[in-house]
């Protein structure tokens, strides 16, 4: 019994010494918005399934290697989210803007890509109504593409916050937040680039 | 082993998953679609994990909060891998 409870009482020290990353709103604001995302996917992968020759021939149209180098960019971009975080958690905030800078650079990359390929798309007449797949395609990526915007602006004031001069917990919080967001854009994309552009 | 160089290592998995995903991708052509689309969706939920767990830092996080995630990337996993079998024309 003495035992069970010395156990229990690590656990509950253990469970304190975790912590939850960024502000806690963000949490359910990210969890919603992942299960939005999952609503689609699953949408996406019902209907392929009733349709797989038109989804296969639609898929066919689209270019693989655009929507990698896109993911590459995102997880790039995330990387050095992180270590800017990591930077300014451990107190050593200076340089950790050029840090964000540079997954700022990663994000336009990501958009400017996005605009090349769209445009491509519209110029072999392909819009939101060519089909099921194409309308899945422009609705979903066009709502991930709004996240991206949001996390550029997010990505912008983290750099203003982490150069200014007074940087309290406050302000090292909410570069935690800043950098949960754009991770959960980062892996919102991971899936849809595995649906729309790599599953036949 | 520095925090610098684990989250270096994870997006250094996180390209080669991306690559080796994109492989298959490219090989569905030869005769195994289905079984393609479980393994493509199986290392993009896999990439997920890994994007939360390591660079949202999931992993020092309150149990009941990773349990959620996890949960979800379980969830999703086995919802699209069921569509994907059992859904017909």
């Amino acid at each position: 019994m003495t035992l069970l409870r010395q156990s229990g009482a690590q656990d509950v020290a253990a469970d304190r010494a975790r912590h939850v990353p960024g502000e806690e709103g963000i949490w359910v604001f990210v969890l919603g918005d992942m299960t939005v995302f999952a609503l689609f996917f699953a949408t996406f992968m019902y209907s392929r399934g009733k349709n797989p020759a038109v989804f296969a021939r639609a898929h066919a149209e689209l270019r693989v290697a655009l929507g990698a180098v896109n993911t590459v960019l995102l997880l790039s971009s995330s990387l050095l989210v992180v270590l800017a975080v990591q930077r300014v958690l451990g107190g050593r905030r200076a340089g950790a803007w050029r840090l964000i800078a540079g997954a700022l650079c990663c994000g336009v990359g990501f958009v400017a890509v996005k605009a090349v390929e769209w445009t491509q798309l519209f110029a072999a007449r392909k819009g939101v109504g060519s089909g099921e797949f194409f309308s899945y395609y422009f609705m979903f990526t066009g709502i991930h593409l709004l996240h991206v915007l949001i996390g550029l602006a997010v990505l912008s004031r983290l750099i203003v916050v982490i150069r200014q001069t007074e940087f309290t917990d406050k302000q090292a919080r909410l570069c935690e937040t800043g950098g949960v967001f754009w991770h959960m854009v980062d892996l919102l994309w991971v899936v849809l680039f595995a649906l729309f552009y790599l599953v036949r | 082993m520095t925090a610098t160089r684990r989250v270096t290592l994870v997006w250094v998995l996180l390209l080669v998953l991306t690559f080796g995903s994109f492989l298959v991708g490219v090989e569905q052509g030869a005769g195994f679609a289905s079984v393609g689309a479980v393994i493509i969706v199986g290392i993009a939920m896999f990439k997920v994990r890994l994007i939360g767990i390591h660079f949202m830092d999931l992993r020092v996080a309150p149990r009941a909060l990773r349990a959620l995630f996890e949960g979800y990337v379980l969830a999703v996993f086995v919802v699209l891998v069921a569509l994907d079998i059992f859904v017909r024309p």
